[in-house]
């Protein structure tokens, strides 16, 4: 099954404010380049965007839960 | 009231620094920490540390009634708050008050007092100190724009009373600019913010960010001299000297005056910094800010001078008055001090945390570093990317710039980027040496360069 993994250790976020709509729910296609979450390193904001296209199935890291990384963040259907 | 078990509100290099002071002035020292900052260095240096609460800031560091709780819990008489976090709020100051122990640091009405930028600088100018001049309010048009600039002198900015983040600023050299400028921002100023209103402000050339160091105690102030701090990136300092090279004896003594005057008129306790911009075409200096706090750049002043402020502070808080007279603090020698952050300098200061390798500190005569990291210990991602500062003097600015340049060249920090590369750049750049930069240098100097190779 395909993932997304967070490229640096930090907070993962899944929208880009508090109250905003997630970047992506589970069931959405994503493309190769969409942003899926924020991770926050060091107070610097870094966008965690897609490699691989597919469809959301679940997301393993709740919103503002700390991530390690290359921690999965969500897992993807083909 | 001496304090006799400080609680320290506060991590990495700022809380070290606070336990080595609190330890020798025989202070017993109960360091707060996340749960990610279990293995920090000041837990290891402190008499006994608490968890106040997990990783993320606002539900630990920035936590109020956690921290309180767990200060009051150990028996703490007083809380050290460092800088950042809460050490300017003046709410938690008030929460400390109100649990029966000693905030180290003024009052939580000059906190919210001298945080309030309209506020403090009403008290600057009730003080005698100069401001930046400007229009102290909207102008009604054209015509009361010209008649403003005549009393604040030129070149004077446009800026939107509604704007923010320098959006709509204009700079007007001479009356006819002004009068051609001012229907645009006001044009600008309605479709950007739907509100046409404006102001003016005096426009400071070649701006220098030079802070003045006071102690108070309530009663009676001190300056311990200043501080050039114009070496930034993003707003965030990178590069901080004492004294400020670039002021003449006379222009020193006049600036270190109106700090203390501002600061007494206010009853300042403990130690403070008032930020300025300086002009060097015109010697003028203006009042910008008050940081009601020790600084991150604070040795620079203490290598100078040879007080230990953070000792001054903790004593100050105690109940003691202060012990230091004018005429004691002598200005010896120029000092130093470069950030060393986990970021790579050669990719856009990219954040790096990680595990620290070997560890190489420079030591000897003229060397000081600030540092919150030992072999073996990984860098939490979640709060700044402050690892240390190296902090050197030298008898006078090229001795001390020497001495960094060579001590930079023994510093070792395995396992992780730092920003040392961007500073041994620094070390060796003309203007830097010779002391020829402003606020807005740093940022075109790295756009031209490459600091891949270093």
């Amino acid at each position: 099954m395909p993932e997304i993994r967070s490229p640096l250790p930090g907070t993962f976020y899944r929208a880009a404010a508090p109250g905003e709509p997630p970047f992506k729910k589970e069931g959405d296609a994503v493309a190769v380049g969409d942003v899926v979450g924020l991770v926050e390193v060091m107070k610097s904001f870094m966008e965690v965007k897609a490699e691989v296209a597919g469809t959301i199935a679940r997301f393993l890291v709740e919103n503002e839960a700390p991530v390690t990384a290359g921690a999965v963040l969500a897992e993807l259907e083909g | 009231m001496a304090i006799r078990r400080l609680f320290i509100a506060n991590r990495g290099e700022i809380a070290v620094r606070v336990v080595r002071s609190a330890k020798a002035l025989g202070i017993e020292t109960v360091q707060a920490h996340s749960e990610a900052d279990a293995d920090m260095l000041a837990v290891r240096l402190a008499d006994r540390a608490v968890c106040i609460g997990p990783a993320a800031a606002k539900h630990s560091y920035l936590n109020i009634e956690a921290v309180v709780g767990a200060a009051r819990e150990a028996g703490c008489d007083a809380v050290h708050p460092g800088y950042g976090f809460l050490a300017e709020n003046a709410a938690f100051a008030e929460a400390v008050e109100a649990a029966g122990m000693i905030f180290v640091g003024p009052s939580p009405d000059t906190i919210r007092t001298m945080g309030d930028k309209a506020a403090a600088r009403a008290a600057a100018i009730a003080a005698g100190v100069p401001v930046v001049p400007g229009s102290d309010g909207r102008l009604a048009d054209v015509a009361a724009a010209v008649a403003a600039a005549e009393a604040i002198g030129y070149p004077v900015m446009i800026k939107a009373a509604a704007g923010g983040g320098g959006r709509g600023i204009r700079v007007a050299d001479t009356a006819d600019d002004l009068r051609r400028l001012v229907p645009q921002a006001q044009a600008e100023a309605q479709a950007a913010f739907g509100d046409g209103g404006f102001y003016l402000e005096r426009v400071v050339r070649d701006a220098r960010h030079i802070e003045v160091q006071i102690v108070g105690d309530g009663s009676r102030a001190v300056h311990c001299f200043e501080r050039e701090c114009s070496l930034q990136r993003r707003r965030q300092k990178v590069w901080e000297e004492a004294p400020a090279a670039c002021l003449d004896d006379a222009t020193r003594a006049e600036l270190c005056r109106s700090a203390v005057a501002l600061a007494e008129s206010v009853g300042y306790r403990g130690a403070g910094t008032l930020e300025y911009l300086y002009e060097p075409a015109s010697g003028a200096f203006f009042f910008i800010e008050m940081n009601t706090r020790i600084q991150v750049e604070h040795p620079v002043t203490e290598m100078v001078t040879g007080v230990d402020l953070i000792a001054e502070m903790i004593r100050i808080a105690g109940g003691a008055p202060l012990s230091l007279r004018q005429e004691d603090i002598r200005l010896t020698g120029h000092a130093v001090e470069v950030r060393i952050n986990a970021e790579d300098p050669t990719n856009n200061f990219m954040p790096f945390p990680g595990v620290v390798g070997t560890l190489v500190i420079p030591e000897g005569e003229g060397l000081r570093f600030d540092g919150m990291i030992y072999d073996g210990y990984a860098i939490p991602p979640f709060y700044d990317s402050l690892l240390g500062k190296l902090i050197v003097h030298g008898p006078d600015r090229g001795a001390a710039i020497d001495r960094l340049a060579a001590a930079l060249r023994t510093l070792r920090v395995d396992g992780v980027k730092t920003t040392a590369p961007l500073h041994v750049a620094l070390a060796a750049d003309p203007a830097v040496r010779a002391g020829d930069f402003h606020t807005q240098f740093l940022e075109p100097w790295l756009a031209g360069r490459s600091l891949a190779a270093e």
